[in-house]
């Protein structure tokens, strides 16, 4: 099939969505290219160098809808090129089908079939297509870059025989794929990185990064990633409270903020209000990488550079992939190719639409004549979700209490059954000896069944000073010994005094040793 | 004084004894308590002296403080690593007083059966009360004082081995003299006649006889114990003491001893029970000795132990970000604690998170290690048990492994056949990266080889532990 990529026509899009690269690539796939004259100029690719890749170059626009059966570009399709578009035509680019629902509607009216780029799901398979990524990516690295043009010191702390510089201090707000991306470039460039992102399990991507993750001392239920592929979801008023809060902690000291914060469907959260701008050094710059949602920043006016009265320069624009044409054309190519790829599962040049797939049931927008968006939640999970500690089995009320009943039952039978063994001997011992014995027998049981009771609750990092302890006390054979020291015999005397001699030792050494050891303990 | 307020004395020294034990459920009322024990132990005493039956007080108290000072003098000289040994050595002292005790009950039984009727009447204290009692009732306490001489030697004889084997004057494997368990038995079967005997006779010769009958039960019964079992043996001994003192309690007709006696056996033997399931062990077989001989053949163990150096060790604890530290028997032989406590404090400065695994039968006393960390001052809250810690080896970067072994050989788990199959035990093999500080490549106590060694992710850290860990603190950031 002939795949063909026009020119933008978007104003200074200097994007292109087929490299002379992915052409030779789309075609081992068998299928033949089409391209617009002059469509690669912007990014940097003549059309001597499509040429020589085998790609056709035709004159106009029109000419290359005509010629084509699958048509991929970057933009969403002006109304011009919907109505270009024919029945059994694919269309491959951005299309943001949610906020264009006209566009999308027009397009399923001429019976094309439209991929969306944007809407690639989140599974790892389709990563290689994920067009979305390999544009953030270069918008949060284009961002920093952004920044130090127009920042006027250097990133990196120096100590030169003219003085010494410190370090720039960049904050980036939302570590997505931009704002993971701009913490990787900060910190190469030698910034003092600080991020921070709604989604506490990202702490540790920052961290790896190379930033400092701004921890939030913040209890609420912490939002599974997960649950919205890997999106973050907007958070509560507390919760965006105590962010601002921070946020303005940080204001004066940061010299760089770069934010990234998007909500899918949505328009950009306010994060950096007016008066966090007013309190920052002069010289500083914020990018707003949300400024086409209107901004993160309250000031942000979207495509445009603007300095504040207090010297703070605000970064709007919102064609960060476009300003480096030749890398976000090559990688967009990559993407498309790879969508083209999975279209083409037999490399034949035949085109098989397969409504089943994941990946492709995702990102159709419109098929024959349907709109087919949006797609049904994709059967493979985006991210594992975080594995629920659930109890293991949820048991019936009846269950439970016939368990429970079960159990009471195992236990009485085998308590009753000791006590009646132990009660029945007792008697039996009753029966033969002297009313003395028995009493000291029952204080004797009981002071065994406190001793059990007592001891079960001696935590184990303690079992070392009750040893020591029940040492010096079972000590008290003292007792016995002083009793008898006051017979006439001498040899008892002489037995009793060495009792009474190493008893003493053991109770003075043996309470200091205990004494010695707890007072170690201590907390941190 | 009367009768009266010994009683009362002995009923408030009781409470505060339960409450000492009680007390020692957490460390903070641990301090509070050893207070009641002290202020149980002298209100027993002091009641006693002026009690009835008591004299020669002046001497009593001579003697008391003669020892006193000798106690004080140990408790304040000993090391922490030798708590095992005083505990041992301690309980040989409690024993053999027991043993004191009921001889004398015998002498004093003795001289008042011989006594004319009404020379009995003039008799006052413990002897007054031996004269009131019938024949059934002297035939009982012949039993009582009987069996706390029996217990009192054989707490005496097994104390003195503990002691030897764990300052390592005896040879900490175990032996037994041929003949085995059936000389036990003998021993034992010896004893048992001497009873009946002694029951008939009332002499002094079966009750002697005896005496040395459990000497030597004592003796032979802890030499056929090794060393890794000593923590249980340590606790056995303790509850022996404390039936010791309740038999002879019961002989005496005291109901303090009886009561304070019953704790300390309940208590030891709880403690004992609690170190054998540690272990996966009966009771049975660590009294009766050493490892039961292998169901089948062990797993054979593959791949060689390698060895890092210092510097190695030191670059991964710069990395981690998690440590945990699991220290053995080994590290109280090499006198490492202080040199871990350092190495803690230096990890948690860089903050890093730095927790310690203690295993139950971790050293030679029931929380051993414990204190040897105490002592050292690592707080005790980052110091945890074995349940508490163990699903956290996964999430782990790095598991120091000093001077201990069987208590983190994986083999427990995977060889069914392993003669410690089934003991619980440290699952540090599931951390990124383990190291582990051993003197060399010896096996551990069982004899048994550890797998843990052979694992793609340990790296074994040869030397003596306290060395070991001083080569590595200069390398740490």
């Amino acid at each position: 099939m002939k795949i063909g990529t026009p020119k933008e026509v978007f104003e200074g899009e200097a994007r292109v969505a087929m490299t002379p690269e992915s052409a030779l690539q789309l075609q081992k796939l068998g299928h033949e290219c089409v391209l617009e004259t002059g469509a690669g100029l912007a990014a940097g690719f003549s059309d001597a160098a499509y040429e020589a890749a085998g790609v056709e170059i035709v004159k106009t626009g029109a000419a290359l809808f005509k010629a084509s059966d699958i048509v991929a570009k970057v933009r969403p399709p002006s109304d011009t090129e919907v109505k270009r578009l024919r029945k059994g035509q694919t269309l491959i680019s951005f299309f943001y089908p949610a906020a264009n629902e006209e566009l999308m509607q027009k397009a399923a009216d001429k019976g094309a079939a439209v991929i969306a780029m944007d809407m690639v799901p989140r599974i790892s398979r389709a990563q290689k297509m994920d067009a979305l990524s390999s544009m953030a990516n270069i918008a949060g690295y284009r961002a920093v870059i952004e920044a130090g043009n127009n920042f006027g010191r250097f990133f990196t702390g120096q100590v030169t025989a003219a003085g010494k510089v410190p370090p720039a201090k960049v904050l980036v707000v939302g570590a997505g794929v931009a704002g993971l991306a701009a913490i990787g470039t900060a910190t190469s460039l030698g910034a003092i990185t600080l991020a921070f992102d709604v989604r506490p399990e990202v702490a540790e991507q920052i961290e790896s990064m190379g930033a400092e993750f701004v921890f939030l001392e913040f209890e609420e239920n912490q939002q599974d990633g997960a649950a919205t592929g890997g999106y973050a979801s907007p958070s509560s008023p507390e919760f965006r409270e105590k962010q601002l809060e921070k946020f303005r902690e940080l204001a004066p000291e940061v010299d760089i903020v770069i934010t990234t914060a998007l909500i899918p469907n949505r328009d950009a959260p306010i994060l950096w209000t007016a008066d966090m701008v007013e309190a920052m050094k002069p010289g500083s710059v914020i990018v707003d990488l949300a400024a086409e949602r209107g901004g993160n920043c309250e000031l942000t006016v979207a495509d445009e550079k603007i300095v504040t009265e207090n010297g703070v320069t605000i970064v709007g624009y919102t064609d960060f992939p476009s300003r480096m044409a030749a890398q976000s054309s090559t990688l967009y190519a990559t993407n498309v190719r790879h969508m083209m790829t999975d279209l083409t599962p037999e490399k034949d040049g035949v085109v098989n639409h397969d409504m089943e797939d994941d990946v492709i049931r995702g990102s159709t927008v419109t098929y024959e004549k349907e709109i087919t968006f949006p797609p049904p939640p994709p059967k493979v999970q985006a991210i594992a979700a975080q594995p629920k500690k659930e109890a293991p089995k949820e048991l019936t009320p009846e269950e439970r209490k016939a368990q429970e009943l079960a159990e009471f039952k195992a236990q009485t039978k085998s308590q009753v059954t000791l006590l009646a063994i132990g009660g029945g001997l007792i008697l039996l011992a009753g029966l033969f000896t002297p009313a003395s014995f028995m009493q000291h027998f029952i204080v004797f049981v009981l002071a065994v069944f406190v001793g059990f009771q007592v001891i079960w609750n001696v935590s184990h990092a303690l079992h070392t000073p009750l040893m020591a302890i029940t040492n010096a006390i079972s000590s008290i054979i003292i007792l016995g010994a002083l009793m008898q020291i006051g017979s006439g015999s001498w040899l008892v005397i002489v037995l009793a005094g060495l009792s009474i001699f190493m008893a003493g030792i053991n109770i003075f050494g043996g309470f200091l040793v205990t004494r010695r050891m707890l007072a170690m303990f201590q907390k941190s | 004084m009367e009768f009266g307020f010994t009683t009362a004395a002995y009923v408030v020294a009781a409470v505060l004894f339960i409450l000492s034990l009680g007390g020692l459920s957490g460390q903070e009322s641990a301090k509070r308590a050893v207070w009641y024990g002290i202020v149980g132990m002298g209100l027993a005493v002091f009641a006693t002296l002026i009690g009835p039956g008591s004299g020669l007080w002046l001497l009593s108290l001579i003697l008391i403080t003669g020892g006193g000072i000798i106690g004080v003098y140990v408790a304040q000289r000993v090391q922490m690593t030798e708590m095992p040994q005083l505990v041992a050595a301690m309980h040989s002292l409690v024993g053999l007083a027991a043993v004191f005790v009921g001889f004398n009950a015998h002498f004093e039984l003795v001289r008042v059966v011989a006594m004319e009727p009404e020379a009995k009447k003039a008799l006052e204290g413990f002897a007054a009360v031996l004269a009131k009692k019938d024949a059934l009732e002297q035939n009982i306490l012949r039993i009582e004082l009987f069996l706390g001489v029996f217990i009192g030697a054989i707490t005496f004889t097994g104390s003195v081995i503990a002691f030897g084997k764990l300052a390592g004057k005896v040879t900490s494997t175990a032996e037994k003299l041929p003949g085995g368990h059936a000389l036990n038995a003998a021993a034992a079967a010896v004893s048992f006649l001497c009873l009946i005997w002694y029951m008939n006779s009332g002499g002094l010769l079966p009750l002697t006889l005896m005496t040395i009958a459990a000497l030597f039960i004592g003796y032979h019964l802890i030499m056929g114990i090794g060393g890794a079992d000593m923590p249980v043996v340590v606790s056995m001994l303790n509850s022996y003491s404390g039936w010791a003192a309740a038999a002879i309690g019961f002989s005496l007709g005291n109901d303090l001893l009886i009561v304070v006696g019953a704790l300390v056996g309940s208590s030891g033997a709880i403690l004992s029970y609690i170190m054998c399931k540690a272990m996966n062990r009966s009771f049975i077989s660590v009294i009766l000795g050493g490892f039961g001989g292998p169901a089948g053949e062990q797993m054979a163990v593959e791949g060689e132990q390698i060895a890092i150096e210092a510097d190695g060790v030191a670059a991964t604890l710069n990395d981690a970000d998690s440590v945990i530290i699991v220290p053995g028997y080994g590290m109280a032989v090499a006198q490492a604690q202080q040199s871990v406590a350092e190495l803690t404090r230096k990890l948690r400065a860089a903050g890093k998170e730095v927790r310690f695994g203690i295993h139950p039968v971790a050293g030679r006393l029931p929380g051993h290690m414990n204190v040897l960390l105490a002592e050292a001052k690592v707080p005790y809250d980052i110091v945890l048990e074995m349940d508490e810690i163990n699903d956290d080896f996964p999430e782990t970067d790095v598991v120091i492994v000093i001077g201990s072994n069987d208590i983190v050989n994986p083999a427990a788990q995977d060889d069914p056949n392993s003669p410690i199959a089934g003991m619980p035990v440290l699952e540090v093999w599931k951390a990124k990266q383990v190291f582990v500080s051993k003197r060399g490549q010896g096996t551990g106590y069982s004899g048994i080889e550890n797998p843990l060694f052979f694992k793609e992710n340990t790296r074994m850290f040869y030397g003596d532990a306290k060395a070991s860990v001083d080569k590595l603190l200069p390398m740490l950031d």
